[in-house]
């Protein structure tokens, strides 16, 4: 029994390191002071929401954890590697972010797309049958594939939101950036995305996406509430509810009631003075 | 997303329909060069019927006119025009401005200073600058053209930010048009030499130029087509292009490098003709759904043509007398951009 106990510890896995990590991470635009100090592990296989006011530096944490702004201080790793450290393209393969506001572009919904692979296929743009796969993949996920011949300028703010999501989930990059994800989707089209998110995440793949609505946060596996001043919590959803942490971000009291197993946060529609 | 099951399509290449049109566009383009390079060799300041009397029993006269002057000088203009539409396209992309043109780095005010300064050290009169006169018009055009690009960048402090590049560039084309004026005023000799050089003129393109043209073409063309995806890209906003894994610093710089390089050499080839470089992407915009890199041949196409075009009408008008060619191109070309104007103004409505 114990040869066989000795066997079990040492197949195990290793601990896998986060697929993203910060530590004292901190922001600023001039003097003003956003992100401060923050520290996170962000493991792959899941779907973590960042939720919090108006202000509270969502987009920016988003933007920073994507190496798109240098942070003030602070370290930040992916797969356990210095995240400056790896060569762009390499990068751009692992990490994948998609914009709060999507642009109107004359190129069509299928070159957006294409260029979710350019970390693939690079300059020439030589497009394997891997890279079309992938990009028939999430436009078939995203719905957007009838639209593939229209040019962006020419759809709704919804289905750009979906194209663009296409364009990154067509990179096939284990950590996904989203930043409001459901910008502009009307309600069954931001339950897909919620859908598509968390199956995402039961593939592996590392899921952080910056959301508005409370209740379709609720949907994911784990919060990051930030605040006025940082990050009031980081845990389980659980965790979010019993510790009262979106109150205490958003300054008022969430009721969040448990709908036969959905949880929705019920806004008092000014019933309630504001603390 | 099952409400949202695909319908039958696949993610491979553009539609047939979208295809066939970019072919035709493009022959199009090629048969109207074809027909002005035919016309431009028959038109001129002697009369249709000696031209085609030329073409037909050629003597040693019709060679050196047809073949010296005047084919040099129409295929010239369509390399030149060609130049300044891709580089116009190149420059609309990497600043995201559909008013964007070859010349908002300061490089038009830069090449005139720069004509200014050599005709005037031409003069021999100044000591120590003989040098610059034996530049050459052309060299000092492109001289001065490249050294306003610098400056503009040096004071834009790089790249990264297309703002103040735009500014930059503005700030350093009145300064260098001031200085120009000043110079003027000290010696009103050089005026008209240097008004023919403002106004454009395909008059002294010769096979040399026209071999230098050629060569500048092909130079900025393949890199360009390269990069195109990257202008792609860049039309999806700074964060997102940068997200795909580009490196913007060096991917405007190049860019950059390829609009300084093509409109130094045509400044200097023709002097400064307006408008081919602004009209010629939107005229295939408006005719055409296009990503970058059909983009680019596109314009490239089309400002040759045109600029072919405007060459022919500035022999044609007035004959024999000629009009500068960067006045009809302003004239076609602003028409042109108040026609989409007014359309857009009519859409909006």
């Amino acid at each position: 029994m114990a040869k066989i106990a000795m066997d079990a510890v040492s197949i195990a896995a290793p601990a896998v390191p986060p697929a993203l990590t910060c530590r004292d991470l901190s922001a600023a635009y001039g003097s003003r002071t956003v992100l401060d100090g923050i520290s996170l592990d962000i493991h792959a296989g899941s779907w973590t929401a960042v939720v919090g006011p108006n202000g509270s530096g969502k987009s920016t944490l988003l933007r920073t954890l994507a190496g798109l702004r240098e942070p003030r201080t602070g370290t930040i790793s992916l797969q356990g590697r210095s995240l400056s450290a790896w060569p762009r393209r390499e990068r751009a393969r692992r990490l994948a972010w998609l914009a709060q506001s999507s642009s109107a572009t004359d190129l069509t919904a299928l070159e957006v797309v294409a260029l979710g692979r350019f970390a693939h296929s690079g300059w020439l743009a030589h497009r394997q049958a891997v890279d079309d796969a992938a990009m028939h993949r999430a436009m078939v996920a995203t719905g957007s594939l009838s639209w593939a011949r229209r040019r962006l300028s020419t759809l709704s703010g919804g289905e750009r939101q979906r194209v663009h999501l296409a364009r990154v989930l067509a990179a096939e990059a284990p950590v996904l950036l989203l930043d409001e994800p459901t910008t502009h989707l009307d309600p069954p089209h931001q339950e897909e995305v919620a859908l598509l998110l968390r199956e995402q995440a039961r593939a592996g793949v590392c899921v952080v996406s910056a959301i508005h609505d409370l209740s379709l946060a609720l949907a994911a596996d784990r919060l990051i509430v930030l605040g006025q001043h940082g990050v009031v919590g980081h845990g389980g959803v659980g965790d979010a509810l019993s510790g009262d942490w979106l109150s205490a971000a958003f300054r008022t009291r969430v009721d969040i009631v448990d709908q036969r197993g959905v949880l929705l946060w019920r806004p008092a529609l000014g019933a309630r003075p504001r603390d | 997303m099952n409400a949202l099951r695909p319908h039958a399509a696949n993610v491979r290449g553009p539609s047939v329909a979208r295809r066939s049109r970019l072919a035709i566009w493009l022959v199009c383009c090629l048969v109207v060069t074809l027909l002005l390079t035919c016309v431009s060799l028959i038109a001129g300041t002697s009369s249709v019927e000696t031209s085609w009397s030329w073409l037909v029993s050629p003597d040693s006269q019709a060679s050196v006119v047809l073949w010296e002057i005047r084919l040099p000088r129409t295929v010239g203009a369509w390399l030149a025009g060609a130049l300044l539409g891709l580089s116009g396209a190149i420059a609309q992309g990497v600043f995201r401005n559909p008013l964007a043109e070859p010349y908002l780095l300061g490089t038009a005010s830069g090449a005139a200073l720069g004509v200014t300064i050599s005709l005037i050290a031409a003069d021999a009169s100044f000591g120590g600058l003989e040098w610059i006169g034996k530049l050459g018009l052309t060299g000092a055009a492109c001289v001065g053209a490249c050294a306003a690009i610098a400056l503009t960048i040096t004071l834009a402090r790089g790249v990264i930010e297309t703002t103040s590049l735009l500014l930059a560039g503005i700030v350093v084309g009145f300064v260098l048009s001031a200085v120009m004026s000043l110079l003027l005023l000290a010696k009103p000799e050089i005026w008209r030499a240097v008004q023919i050089f403002m106004f454009g003129s395909t008059a002294f393109l010769s096979w040399s130029s026209t071999g230098l043209l050629a060569t500048v073409l092909c130079i900025c063309i393949v890199p360009a087509l390269l990069l195109a995806r990257g202008l792609d890209a860049l039309t999806l906003g700074d964060d997102t292009a940068q997200s795909l894994g580009l490196s913007l610093p060096a991917l405007r710089l190049s860019l950059l490098g390829l609009v300084s390089l093509g409109t130094a050499t045509t400044v200097g080839q023709i002097g400064i003709v307006g408008f081919v470089g602004l009209v010629a992407p939107h005229l295939v915009r408006e005719t055409l759904s296009v990503n970058h890199r059909q983009l680019l041949i596109g314009a490239a196409l089309c400002g040759g043509a045109l600029l072919q075009a405007a060459d022919l009408l500035s022999r044609w008008v007035i004959r024999p007398s000629e009009l500068p060619v960067g006045a009809v191109t302003a004239c076609v070309g602003g028409t042109y951009l108040l026609f989409l104007l007014w359309r857009r103004s009519r859409w909006m409505r």
